[in-house]
């Protein structure tokens, strides 16, 4: 059997983003061997239903990250609402209140850098609908160590900036609609 | 290499010289955060490279304490998680009266902003005048900025409206004055607050606590750091006492997890040796 050659996915939307999320971790397959990392913009007031509702149709289960957890495959972590998510060395997971990035806490940023930085080419990038900039250095990050970009195709995205930033940014190794993104993780990594 | 990891190496001499010229020691923090926050510190500064701002820090004595500033816990608001403070109203405040006197250690206190946050529902519960808090600190900036209490006048709406869902009973405008557009909390919120410099990573205990906040300064340790700063609030409780954490903090992870019992139905609030 062939070494695998991803270790971590790393998704981040903003406005649209709930059912886009939903959408793309709703076609994973229940054997998903690898860690999922979400960032989904929110109110910093949003309430601790987040996880449950992006993975509402996903088979593997979602949790919100707690500060200093191992991070595990198979599993989904969302960053919980007005702190960045962070990787560190084991893998485990960090949590921080320091200063927003891109005008949002959680950032996107902030979870690829350091996934880049952890996993260096072992990274899949997936970045999603957004009005916003957050995510196009983290992507940038991570292509620029040999981990694979994804980005849903601007066209089709609820809000395009934040995908068309990433994609000028950073570029992708595949820009997809949304219902494409889940099949080719499956394909890449199950 | 790629060069992240070239700054990895810079943030790694960073960290060595700081603690041989200033005696600040960073290695037991979480990796990732402090790297973004020497990364910042660079860019505040507008040096091109870590390693420029290492030589300003080797030469430059005078700018360690707004290093250390900026390297230290960021800002607050008053009643953050306002659920969290309306726990302590609810279930901690009737338990700390029973105690003749109560001694409060704000860790990590930053601003001041739970300083106060605190010193008002001590004073709304008709507790003030039997407690004191220690807010401590290691950045003298921070702690120097926390004393006056000065906050800028566009975070009042915030910190009100967080003031009315931690169950104040009043109006915080009955706690601060706003002008020049700032807000400044009353200057009798800190007759019982003593101000002063404090590590977690290199001092001990200095007093019996009723009741210890370090809310969103263990995230930034890394395990052996955290497990030294959770034995000083164990060693400093009393049996009973509370020890009140960031919200999606917890102890799961800790060496002392075993020696404290969650407040039940609270986020982050913890008991000293009650089970049940």
């Amino acid at each position: 059997m062939a070494e695998r050659r991803y270790r971590a996915v790393v998704i981040a939307a903003s406005t649209g983003g709930i059912r886009a999320i939903r959408i793309v971790l709703g076609a994973i397959d229940k054997n998903f061997p690898l860690p999922i990392l979400v960032v989904q913009h929110t109110s910093p007031d949003a309430n601790n239903t987040l996880a449950s509702v992006l993975g509402s149709d996903c088979r593997l289960p979602t949790m919100t990250a707690i500060a200093r957890q191992p991070v595990e495959g198979g599993r989904v972590y969302v960053a919980p609402p007005a702190y960045h998510m962070l990787v560190e060395r084991g893998p485990r997971l960090a949590l921080s209140v320091d200063d927003r990035v891109c005008y949002v806490r959680p950032s996107a940023d902030v979870l690829f850098e350091s996934a880049a930085d952890v996993w260096g080419q072992g990274v899949i990038g997936v970045i999603l609908t957004g009005a916003n900039e957050d995510g196009a250095r983290g992507l940038q990050a991570i292509r620029s160590r040999k981990g694979l970009g994804i980005i849903q195709d601007p066209a089709e995205a609820e809000m395009a900036a934040m995908p068309r930033s990433a994609l000028e940014l950073a570029g992708a190794d595949h820009v997809l609609p949304l219902v494409e993104i889940g099949s080719l993780l499956n394909q890449l990594c199950v | 290499m790629h060069a992240s990891e070239l700054v990895d190496i810079e943030v790694a001499l960073f960290q060595e010289a700081i603690k041989r010229r200033y005696g600040y020691d960073f290695s037991g923090y979480a990796e990732a955060s402090f790297k973004r926050r020497v990364i910042a510190l660079r860019e505040s500064f507008g040096f091109r490279t870590v390693s420029h701002l290492t030589e300003r820090l080797i030469y430059d004595p005078l700018l360690i304490r707004e290093i250390i500033g900026k390297l230290s816990v960021p800002v607050s608001e008053m009643f953050r998680d306002p659920i969290v403070f309306r726990h302590i109203r609810e279930e901690v405040i009737p338990m700390l009266a029973t105690w003749p006197s109560i001694n409060i250690w704000i860790a990590g206190c930053a601003q001041g902003e739970e300083v106060y946050s605190l010193s008002i529902i001590l004073r709304e519960s008709g507790l003030y005048d039997r407690a004191h808090i220690f807010a401590t600190d290691f950045s003298d900036d921070a702690l120097a900025r926390a004393e006056e209490g000065i906050y800028p006048q566009r975070e009042a709406k915030k910190f009100s409206k967080n003031y009315l869902l931690s169950g104040g009973i009043g109006s915080l405008s009955d706690w601060v004055t706003t002008g020049y557009q700032r807000i400044r909390v009353d200057a009798s919120l800190r007759r019982n607050v003593t101000f002063a410099n404090h590590n977690l990573v290199s001092d001990g205990v200095f007093g019996e606590m009723q009741l210890i906040m370090c809310r969103n300064v263990l995230i930034y340790f890394s395990d052996d750091l955290q497990d030294r700063a959770l034995g000083l609030f164990r060693d400093s409780l009393v049996h009973g006492g509370f020890l009140c954490l960031g919200s999606r903090e917890n102890l799961e992870y800790s060496a002392v997890s075993a020696e404290f019992s969650a407040l039940e139905g609270s986020r982050g609030i913890f008991r000293r040796g009650s089970r049940g």
